[in-house]
């Protein structure tokens, strides 16, 4: 079963999430994610699903578990490059993710998590 | 009762036809509208003898939706759009092929007068032709008059409520008027769209100009928020007037976490702090 | 234009297969993004049910073109437990992204009709549909 990479950038973690997930590669993947968390001593994760063109609920409650996690590990965790399409059709599911934190694309999640990183220290 | 006969008329007398064919319009009129020239309508009527001629014979029925008819079903569509996009009336349009059965049935008299039960049978086959072309001309134009009357509305939507950059990262929409559901629903898909486009981080709702809010755009304001932050950006939404900030309180609406300012001025000072104060870091 | 058709729901590679099945149309008929991305998510979400809380089922899809209207309908059908409260699986509150209940509520609101037969014994039947 293939697994969805994680890259690293400096003491940040990069998913890209680009194909239609099912739950067992959702599982792997939170797996992976708490494990290199856990290895690198990682600040911060970005997860991109600018390649998403549907998030159904099963989707939307594996991307608020993943951010959840990854906090309680003291990653600071970003979603960003959600489409409009997207958005509007989780609102309309009632799926609002609460607590989840967002950034329009990469580039600017990265400078989000590295001011407040700065901040931090 | 095939179309043979009247063809192979149509086809030996195609020049007689559309002279006899020509003038009847000229002297109705038909044909000097200052919507069109005279040389369109010469070409409109040739090219429909020619396809006339050419898709009939052979044993063909007046059933014009059989697949022998589709050359000259394609160009009565083309003719109709073009006639419905330049403003001609429906009726018009239409008597320009109802007035070719004088000229055919001239003709007709002409070669098959000493035949008068032959006659009578091509009249009467042609007339069917001739009026299912005539009908299926009116109901392409009706369509195509539909579909310039929706485009207008949609360009009256965007119109009416435009999505503006005032700022590197910032855009502004000012509602105007009355909302009702489905222009919400619109202008929500617009602006969410405009902030992909243009990478704004800020996007300002100004409501100075609405009057009232009932729940059902509330809830969808409240959605358009909601979207708007999924997405990665901040919503500030300026000009709030009383009876909406009244009708916001009894509705239930939890307002926290997003800004509210009292003018699209005050919005955009607050816009601009927040996006210089990103830059500086 | 691709026909009517019927995909089985047995695991999650047919979630996979009924969302590109429902796109597939959706994009013949020239529906709208944002119309797309509802339905398409709303046939993930009941496919999904199908799956996990049906005990498996089917997906039939048909493209209605009836004169001036032309639509997208899918039945999900499934010969599961059933659903013992109906009203109370239809009611907000209960799905609220807690991971429990099957969020029928919500995918109602991405469509333009939605009809729903169910009891205890006797599976699950739903019906959605998009016009343009």
């Amino acid at each position: 079963m293939e697994r969805i990479p994680i890259l690293r950038m400096g003491n940040c973690l990069l998913i890209t999430i680009q194909v239609d997930m099912h739950d067992r590669l959702a599982l792997a993947l939170q797996d992976d994610l708490t494990a290199k968390i856990y290895a690198t001593g990682a600040k911060g994760v970005l997860i991109d699903i600018s390649a998403l063109e549907i998030v159904d609920s099963f989707m939307g409650r594996m991307i608020a578990n993943m951010s959840a996690m990854s906090t309680i590990l003291d990653a600071q965790t970003i979603v960003v490059g959600m489409r409009p399409a997207v958005a509007i059709t989780l609102v309309e599911l009632g799926l609002e993710l609460p607590g989840v934190q967002t950034a329009l694309d990469v580039e600017r999640g990265m400078h989000m998590l590295r001011s407040s990183l700065a901040r931090k220290r | 009762m095939t179309t043979d006969a009247g063809s192979k008329i149509i086809s030996a007398r195609q020049d007689e036809l559309l002279a006899t064919w020509l003038r009847s319009l000229q002297s109705s009129g038909a044909s000097t509208d200052r919507r069109s020239t005279v040389v369109q309508s010469e070409q409109e009527a040739r090219e429909f003898v020619k396809l006339l001629a050419e898709c009939t014979g052979d044993g063909y029925t007046a059933d014009i939706g059989a697949p022998n008819w589709a050359p000259l079903r394609n160009f009565l569509e083309e003719f109709s759009r073009r006639r419905a996009a330049q403003g001609f009336a429906v009726e018009i349009t239409a008597s320009f092929i109802f007035s070719f059965k004088k000229a055919l049935f001239e003709v007709l008299q002409t070669v098959l007068g000493s035949d008068p039960k032959n006659l009578a049978a091509q009249m009467w086959t042609w007339t069917e032709v001739i009026d299912n072309l005539g009908l299926h001309t009116i109901s392409t134009y009706q369509q195509s008059r539909e579909a310039v009357i929706r485009r207008q509305q949609d360009d009256l939507l965007e119109l009416s409520t435009p999505v503006i950059k005032l700022w590197e990262g910032v855009l502004a929409l000012p509602m105007i008027g009355t909302l009702d559901s489905s222009r919400t629903q619109v202008v929500m898909e617009t602006l969410l769209q405009r902030i992909v486009d243009t990478g704004s981080s800020i996007a300002i709702l100004d409501i100075t100009g609405v009057p009232t809010v009932d729940t059902l755009v509330a809830q969808h304001l409240m959605k358009t928020v909601t979207a708007i932050r999924l997405m990665g950006a901040d919503c500030i939404i300026s000009g709030i007037r009383p009876q909406i900030a009244q009708t916001i309180v009894h509705l239930g609406i939890d307002l926290t976490g997003i800004t509210t300012k009292a003018n699209l001025a005050d919005a955009l000072a607050l816009a601009m702090q927040r996006t210089s104060g990103v830059a500086a870091n | 234009m691709t026909n009517n058709a019927v995909v089985p729901l047995h695991d999650e590679q047919d979630v996979v297969r009924a969302r590109q099945a429902v796109r597939i149309r959706m994009e013949e008929l020239k529906f709208s993004l944002v119309d797309q991305t509802k339905m398409i998510t709303a046939a993930s979400e009941l496919a999904r049910n199908a799956v996990i809380h049906g005990g498996g089922g089917q997906m039939g899809i048909e493209v209605l073109v009836n004169g001036a209207r032309t639509g997208v309908r899918l039945t999900f059908e499934d010969n599961g437990p059933g659903i013992a409260d109906l009203a109370l699986a239809m009611t907000d509150g209960w799905t609220s992204g807690g991971g429990l209940g099957m969020g029928l509520p919500g995918t109602k609101r991405l469509v333009n009709d939605f009809h729903i037969e169910s009891a205890p014994g006797q599976g699950t039947r739903i019906v959605i549909a998009r016009w343009k």
